[in-house]
């Protein structure tokens, strides 16, 4: 039951992974590619954890965490340079 | 008890002690300008003390050796070597020293830092006496370097005048190279004996003769001797070296820096002298210095240029007198080498002193000094007289000796006979140059248009020449009651056996050489008699031959080829760096696969595939094809970038390295980050600049590299091997009490080189904070499109949510870092990620809201990082462990459990600090860049201070 599931997950995170990567290709504006960067971190997240079930490790876990504590600090760091230019002032 | 275990080291310290006095000197001079020449006295005079107890062991005829093992896989022993010799040249070292810094100290003008001085003066005594107390040729050979490099300092001290600069750059440069062929020597020679060690190759000198290598060694080892001993045709750096404040060249140029040359020649007599090779190159370059020194110095009207040049004669004497390579000749040869140190000496510092009283130095100028100094006059006299070889005065024994050594010697071959007659022209040179100097300076009319009135100089400058003048005399007059038992020794120091019979009576009846002598005494007082026309003459023949002239030639082409070569490899340009490596790479692995006739790819079954892998690679290849090609847009490639960093983290822990991708993932916001802060400066995007030419070529070669790393991965993938990670696996628990392999390997097994990369780390934050110190860049104050700035300088939404998740952070660090040894993790990830936490804050709420709650100085984390990290290092030294040896126990305590406790774990600490403090100074640096530019530009105002 559980495999089916994943498997499932997988197709749906596969699917929105390689959305994300075309949108990010296409833009067509530079806050599109930021927000797909962002939600191309949000998918590695994602499968890392759906990995995490499926090989029953907690290893997957743990990059898993450190991707959603330490990868939106890119998606700030873009966005400030949009908004600001200096990103740090 | 503490003084005999003293004395078990005390040659080192003999040697070692003016290193450290020289620091002391330079930190003395800051306290009083005069302190610092007592603490050179005081650390001369203490040399002398540690050298004392020993000075009865060569006397008895022993060798003293006192030797500690350094790196004994290389040959190098710390040894330190006290015989005659040793001892002789020690005593010289010193005791001429100390009188030239008493003399120094009063020659030096306020101007002059007496600091700079005393401690160049030191470090150079400390390298001589190394040079002349070392046991291991090695060891020699750094020391003999280390002269060399002091003695540049000393040469060069007054760093304002271009001469003193050009002189001392061409010593640097004739007497650095002839160190270079002194060390090939030495290894030639220490290949032949098999050790490095002195008392084994004086042992050996029948084998090193028979040896095939025995001219290229000799020819080796004397390129080092006639650099550093002026020796014809590398004589001419001497003379230009006369720009040094007059005590240095007292003190290089009549004990020391010369007679290093000369203390190798006696050192190596036993084993290298005997063969005609030896006869040749030693005696001919010595007869060759020994005529145009005479004849040149004849010539000078700089007082010290006279000095000089009969510097570089009486070296080619002694020179010569070696070459002859008997027993006696080499008794000459040492004898000499006292008296020309105790004359010439003095006489150095004589030039000084009316250099200091009249303001010049020029022999055309001063005259009649007589009655304006008389005292100096009669110390000038005497010591000149030594010079010329007149009775009843040193330089009249030691020149007997040798002009008996050319007679004896003269017999030995066809084309010998000639060298008595070449060795008197010498000497009535010489007499000429004497009497010019006695004659011109103190008689001869009045001083001409002198810049102030000369008069005697204050008493303690002359008593250093008193004291050396008196030397002068009392060996001349009573040789075997002063200078006979040094002299013996000395000489069985060098000959490494019984001296020979000589005599050092001033008198032994009329024979020859005391003819030779008279004839030379008579003819140069002619010579110098009608010197007005050999003046005229040697103007316009002679005058105009200056070696400088081909050196800087020489050294013109040098230079001028090394840039042709650099030039034609490196143009300045990364790309073109780039090629030249990777074009090398490609052709080095293509000449690799086409030369091994296995199969390429091995017998392994490849992995299984799935499509969410196949899927992900193929936006990998994609990300980076993008990154590539739209690398003109600047900002959009930097976000293909993060893509390809992620997914290259996700390989990682598909492929079990979850240490990698914790790194990469941290690394990666960190690069992000850091080029964001620089694109700040730098235009949006790219000009196209590269011809198709370029582009067509690079794509080439950058297709075939790619093409060639993959079927490179693949045979080494498709192949079953064993790597040197077996032995990591198997040790990592038993060894180093850890299961995660890679953060032992990093604290553990190659800890010293992880404490190598820590230090390049903090050198490279310190580095980036010194660069940007004070820097101002233009920056714009609108994006690409042209709209200005937004207003909002810190979003509050951004602002709540980082702070919120400052300490989830900082946890997640902790966490990682305590369990590091035995799980993913470790100082280094923890480093990047409490690095990242920290940054965050910057970015969301500002440098100076953060620095106000973040209270250190991260100049001080990287500092007690690499403290931290080196002292675990030196606490295992501390318990008799070699360095950075961990250990660890297993503890029980409630609750927690059993656990394991290392001391790698301090190490980590040092690792973590380094990293947190060198990430986050160099970003901070680069974002007070913007800061700077922010105010000069714009009048926009904080809408809102949140704090």
């Amino acid at each position: 039951m559980l495999e089916t599931t994943l498997l499932i997950a997988f197709a749906c995170v596969s699917l929105a992974f390689l959305f994300s990567f075309m949108r990010l290709i296409k833009g067509p504006d530079l806050p599109d590619r930021i927000l797909a960067l962002d939600t191309l971190y949000i998918n590695a997240i994602a499968l890392l954890v759906l990995l995490g079930l499926y090989f029953q490790s907690a290893l997957y876990f743990e990059a898993a965490l450190l991707i959603a504590v330490m990868g939106f600090v890119a998606t700030i760091g873009l966005s400030k340079y949009l908004l600001r230019g200096d990103i740090m002032e | 008890m503490t003084l005999t275990a003293l004395l078990n080291f005390n040659l080192p310290i003999v040697a070692l002690l003016p290193f450290v006095g020289a620091v002391f000197a330079a930190w003395a001079s800051k306290i009083n300008r005069l302190a610092s020449a007592w603490v050179a006295a005081f650390v001369t005079i203490l040399s002398l003390a540690f050298l004392a107890p020993l000075m009865a062991l060569p006397f008895a005829g022993e060798t003293l050796i006192q030797s500690w093992q350094w790196i004994p896989s290389i040959g190098l022993e710390f040894a330190f070597r006290l015989d005659g010799l040793a001892l002789l040249f020690a005593l010289l070292i010193l005791v001429i020293g100390l009188l030239v810094i008493i003399y120094a100290r009063y020659y030096l003008s306020k101007k002059d830092s007496m600091g700079r001085f005393f401690s160049y003066f030191l470090m150079f005594m400390g390298s001589m006496l190394g040079v002349v107390l070392s046991e291991n040729l090695i060891q020699l050979v750094v020391f003999w370097e280390l002269t060399s490099l002091t003695s540049f300092l000393l040469i060069s001290y007054w760093q304002h005048r271009q001469d003193a600069r050009a002189g001392a750059r061409m010593a640097l440069v004739i007497t650095g190279m002839g160190g270079l062929a002194l060390l090939a020597g030495v290894l030639l020679l220490g290949h032949v004996v098999g050790s490095y060690n002195l008392t084994d190759v004086l042992a050996s000198g029948e084998l090193i003769q028979s040896h095939e290598l025995y001219v290229p060694i000799l020819i080796l080892i004397l390129l080092g001797v006639f650099t550093k001993s002026a020796q014809f045709p590398f004589h001419f750096w001497l003379p230009h070296a006369m720009a040094a404040p007059t005590p240095v060249s007292a003190y290089l140029h009549s004990a020391t820096m010369v007679k290093a040359g000369i203390f190798l020649l006696a050192r190596f007599f036993p084993v290298l002298s005997g063969s005609p090779e030896w006869a040749w190159l030693v005696g001919g370059a010595g007869l060759v210095t020994l005529l145009i020194g005479a004849y040149a110095a004849l010539f000078q009207h700089d007082m010290k240029g006279l000095l000089a040049y009969s510097t570089i004669s009486h070296l080619g004497l002694i020179t010569l007198l070696f070459g002859f390579g008997t027993e006696l000749a080499a008794v000459a040869a040492i004898f000499h080498i006292i008296n020309h140190a105790t004359f010439k000496a003095s006489l150095f510092m004589v030039a000084g002193i009316i250099d200091h009283e009249t303001g010049t130095r020029d022999m055309r100028r001063i005259n009649g000094l007589l009655k304006y100094m008389p005292h100096t006059a009669v110390l000038a006299i005497i010591a000149s007289s030594a010079m010329a070889g007149v009775p009843l005065l040193n330089g009249f024994l030691s020149k007997e000796m040798f002009f008996d050594q050319a007679l004896t010697a003269s017999h030995t071959s066809s084309w010998a006979w000639g060298i008595p007659f070449l060795v008197v022209i010498a000497a009535v040179f010489s007499v000429a140059y004497s009497l010019r100097f006695i004659h011109d300076v103190f008689f001869n009319g009045e001083p001409v248009n002198l810049p102030k009135t000369p008069h005697e100089p204050p008493r303690f400058m002359k008593i250093p020449v008193d004291l050396l003048v008196v030397i002068c005399l009392a060996v001349g007059i009573a040789p075997m009651f002063t200078v006979a038992p040094i002299l013996a020794v000395a000489v069985a120091g060098t000959l490494q056996t019984t001296p020979p019979e000589y005599s050092l009576a001033i008198w032994h009846g009329f024979n020859l050489p005391l003819m030779m002598s008279f004839v030379a005494l008579v003819l140069g007082g002619l010579v110098y008699f009608y010197r007005k026309r050999l003046f005229e003459w040697h103007e316009s023949n002679v005058a105009h031959w200056d070696a400088r002239v081909i050196f800087n030639a020489v050294l013109g082409w040098v230079n001028a080829l090394a840039t042709v070569v650099t030039r034609s490899f490196d143009k300045g340009s990364l790309q073109h760096a780039s090629v030249w490596v990777i074009a090398t790479g490609l052709l080095a692995g293509f000449i690799g696969f086409a030369t091994v006739s296995a199969p390429l790819l091995g017998e392994r079954a490849l992995l299984p595939m799935d499509a969410i892998s196949i899927l992900v690679v193929i936006v990998l290849i994609l990300a980076s094809v993008l990154t590539v090609t739209l690398h003109q847009k600047r900002l959009v490639a930097l976000i293909m970038l993060g893509v390809v960093g992620l997914i290259v983290s996700l390989a990682f822990v598909k492929f079990s390295a979850p240490d990698l991708a914790l790194t990469q993932l941290s690394v990666e916001v960190v690069t992000v980050v850091l080029l964001l802060l620089a694109l700040y400066f730098l235009p949006q995007t790219t000009p196209k600049e590269t011809s198709h030419f370029r582009v067509s070529r690079d794509i080439v070669i950058a297709v075939l590299s790619g093409v060639g790393v993959m079927l490179f991965t693949m045979a080494v993938l498709s192949r079953d091997f064993s790597p040197i990670s077996e032995f990591f696996l198997l040790n990592s628990v038993p060894g180093g009490g850890g299961t995660n392999v890679v953060n032992v390997i990093l604290v553990d097994f190659r800890g010293t080189d992880t404490l190598g990369e820590i230090a390049v780390l903090a050198l490279a934050g310190l580095g980036i904070y010194a660069m940007l110190q004070g820097m101002k860049l233009p920056a714009p104050d609108h994006d690409s499109h042209g709209r200005l700035w937004n207003r909002d300088l810190h979003p509050e939404i951004m602002q709540t949510l980082t702070r919120l998740l400052l300490p989830l952070m900082t946890m997640i660090a902790i966490y990682i870092f305590l369990r590091g040894h035995n799980l993913p993790g470790g100082g280094f990830i923890a480093g990047l990620i409490a690095a990242v936490a920290l940054i965050v804050q910057y970015l969301a709420n500002g440098i100076a809201w953060t620095n106000d709650r973040l209270k250190f100085d991260m100049h001080w984390v990287i500092g007690l990082g690499l403290l931290i990290a080196t002292a675990t290092g030196l606490v295992a030294m501390g318990l008799g462990y070699p360095f950075l040896t961990t250990t660890f126990t297993y503890l029980n305590w409630p609750v927690v459990g059993k656990f394991e406790v290392a001391s790698a774990i301090a190490f980590d600490l040092g690792v973590f600090l380094v990293v947190v403090g060198a990430t986050v100074l160099s970003l901070v640096e680069l974002g007070k860049l913007s800061d700077q530019s922010h105010k000069t530009q714009s009048p926009l105002k904080p809408q809102q201070e949140n704090s």
